[in-house]
């Protein structure tokens, strides 16, 4: 299989307002996917569409070839691990890993007893008086231990502080390489998915930006700085994601296949977290053009 | 699932069933005595325990508890079982196991139901056993006036905590507590609307569905010194608004009891006459006896008759059939718009 999800046309809407539209994605398998993006921007949708936590208002999404949720087999596949990584507050350690192994068909109580012994967890303390980051610890070992092909992480590390973060990403790191599994996690922080992630989808104001592996996402991005141009003569490969203009420099985010080879710019190399924000802010950019073409004409 | 149910409602579960036994062991201790007390004097058994403390405040409670299980049922068990976890946040947890959602809910529906239908079963049969005596003492004709013996079983203040029906309530308290609370989302709110309709239908019931279960018993009877009870009226010589017969069998359910005239219509006025049909203590006496039959004969030849409509003892269970078989129908009607409504939860 090489497809962990694929979308396409998918669209949910709540009440009047669309939290997803048009959302077309393929997912490869056997990678640590990023989804990034501003809170609110649909993130969470996108994530409970695809364990079947919400049923799509337009389009189709596949994961792993099957319907979320459509039946116990299907749920199997697919772990999850919950935005504030909701646990039982009271119900013991040990006691989640009973329910972890009373519902799933193929759970792995080694693997999980394992995990619980290292975080040092007293298996008989309730979950609700757990610290933020064991019960996300928690969540995420009744994740894995579930033995599914795909585990999906909406925003676990968010309400962690940066130790219990950094401690949280290498667990995760650690399982996905001991267990071959397929990851998409969710975060509205660049920095938390650049150690991990190995490809990425950027999702602004309900819509999907760009998706792209890291590597082919930087190498086909380029910083220009010049003099002052208008970003209309570039060539026509030369697709302009974001622009920035003093009275006589231009600094251009560019996507381009090719290299860009035009003597009359300075290429700068840009870093993951510049190029998440060039598309944050990118959208933003249009309309402030748009704008100034108005007040032009006007 | 069953262990993951269990582990969840086993503390709700263990309160109403430890309340269950202490009545049942209340009731099993005290029976005994009541039953031979009954069959030692039978004649005056109601005036006998009318006056014992002991005996009235036990079944008071009793008629009290079995009418509260279906409300803590549907409060306690029903209301918390989908909002809590909507509240928490964990449903998001459970559904994403390898288990889906209806069977999560089949599963704590089943359970429930199970449990709230057998605690409702042990409230109204324990109350059953142990009333025996003073059901057989009421329908037998005896009266214990202003004591809480002398409600017949049929009485809308003693019906829904005997018998079977307990078992239709707490079924059906139970299932309006798991949809309230998948609907509002949230545990207090729908713990109290599940309290407030659980209410509405127990005292709904009496008035619109239970006397229409039955074909009820319709007779008309003529007005005699025996059976008139009294005069309602306004003032000494104001209008006569109705009279009291009672006509009714002992232990029957009156549904209603009202003068009739001569067209067999109800009566639109009684004559003011009819007073005098009252004997007062000072005419006791021959001349006055003949002035009191006189007046009823007058009262007969003009038409007037009371017309009475009641369920008597012997619809007692046919009764509590058909009621407990309408709230199970009702709770399964709840049920399947819980399932209904579980698909668009998220």
């Amino acid at each position: 299989m090489s497809t962990v999800m694929r979308a396409e046309g998918l669209g949910k809407k709540y009440r009047r307002r669309w939290a997803l539209s048009d959302c077309t994605l393929d997912v490869p398998a056997g990678k640590v996917v990023g989804l990034v993006g501003p809170n609110g921007a649909g993130k969470t949708t996108l994530l409970n569409l695809a364990v079947g936590l919400l049923p799509p208002t337009t389009g189709s999404i596949e994961v792993l070839g099957g319907r979320p949720a459509d039946g116990p087999e299907q749920l199997a596949r697919v772990g999850f691990v919950a935005q504030d990584t909701p646990t039982y507050a009271g119900l013991t350690v040990d006691e989640h890993l009973r329910l972890g192994a009373h519902l799933n068909p193929q759970w792995d109580d080694a693997v999980a007893r394992d995990r619980i012994d290292r975080l040092g967890v007293d298996p008989g303390q309730r979950a609700g008086r757990l610290s933020g980051g064991q019960r996300a610890q928690l969540a995420l070992t009744l994740g894995i231990a579930k033995r599914p092909e795909l585990l999906i992480l909406d925003e676990p590390v968010a309400s962690l502080d940066p130790l219990a973060r950094r401690e949280f990403l290498q667990d995760l790191m650690e399982a996905v390489a001991e267990h071959e599994l397929s990851v998409i996690l969710s975060s509205h922080l660049v920095s938390d998915l650049e150690r991990v992630c190995d490809h990425l989808i950027v999702l602004v104001d309900s819509r999907v930006q760009v998706a792209g592996d890291i590597e082919t996402l930087l190498s086909t991005h380029h910083l220009l700085t010049g003099a002052r141009r208008d970003p209309h003569t570039l060539p026509g490969d030369q697709q302009v994601i974001s622009a920035s203009h003093t009275d006589r420099q231009s600094s251009l985010l560019v996507r381009s296949e090719a290299p860009v080879l035009d003597p009359s710019w300075t290429v700068t190399e840009l870093g993951l977290e510049d190029l998440v924000l060039a598309y944050m802010s990118g959208s933003k950019t249009v309309d402030r053009g748009r704008r100034a073409a108005l007040e032009v004409l006007r | 699932m069953i262990w993951l149910t269990w582990r969840q409602f086993r503390v709700q579960a263990i309160v109403v069933y430890a309340a269950l036994v202490a009545l049942a062991i209340a009731l099993a201790l005290t029976g005994g005595q009541l039953a031979d007390a009954y069959r030692d004097s039978a004649a005056t058994f109601l005036d006998q325990i009318g006056a014992d403390r002991s005996d009235q405040t036990l079944y008071t409670v009793g008629v009290a508890v079995a009418y509260a299980v279906p409300a803590v049922i549907g409060a306690f068990w029903g209301a918390p079982m989908v909002a809590r976890e909507l509240e928490a946040g964990t449903h998001r947890l459970v559904w994403t196991q390898s288990v889906t959602r209806n069977r999560w809910l089949a599963t704590k529906l089943g359970l429930g139901m199970l449990g709230a239908a057998s605690a409702g079963g042990v409230a109204g049969l324990a109350m059953t056993w142990w009333s025996k005596p003073i059901d057989s003492a009421v329908n037998a004709g005896q009266d214990s006036t202003g004591t809480i013996f002398d409600l017949a079983r049929l009485d809308p203040a003693m019906f829904g905590a005997r018998g079977i029906a307990p078992i239709g309530y707490a079924a059906f308290a139970f299932a309006l507590g798991v949809l309230a609370g998948a609907v509002l989302r949230r545990t207090v709110p729908a713990m109290a609307v599940t309290l407030v309709i659980y209410v509405l239908i127990q005292v709904a019931m009496p008035f619109w569905v239970r006397p229409y279960l039955v074909e009820p018993v319709k007779t008309t009877v003529a007005i005699t010194a025996d059976n008139l009870h009294g005069i309602m009226g306004r003032g000494p010589d104001g209008p006569i608004d109705r009279l009291d017969v009672g006509s009714e069998l002992p232990g029957a359910w009156s549904l209603s009891d009202h003068t009739v005239d001569a067209s067999g219509a109800k009566a639109s006025s009684i004559p003011t006459w009819v007073t005098d049909c009252l004997l007062p203590p000072q005419k006791d006496n021959a001349e006055g006896r003949a002035d009191q039959q006189a007046c009823f004969d007058r009262l007969a030849d003009q038409g007037y008759r009371q017309q009475v409509t009641y369920q008597p003892a012997s619809h007692y269970w046919a009764l509590q059939w058909r009621e407990t078989g309408v709230m199970v129908t009702v709770g399964l009607l709840l049920v399947a718009l819980a399932f209904w409504r579980l698909r668009r939860l998220s």
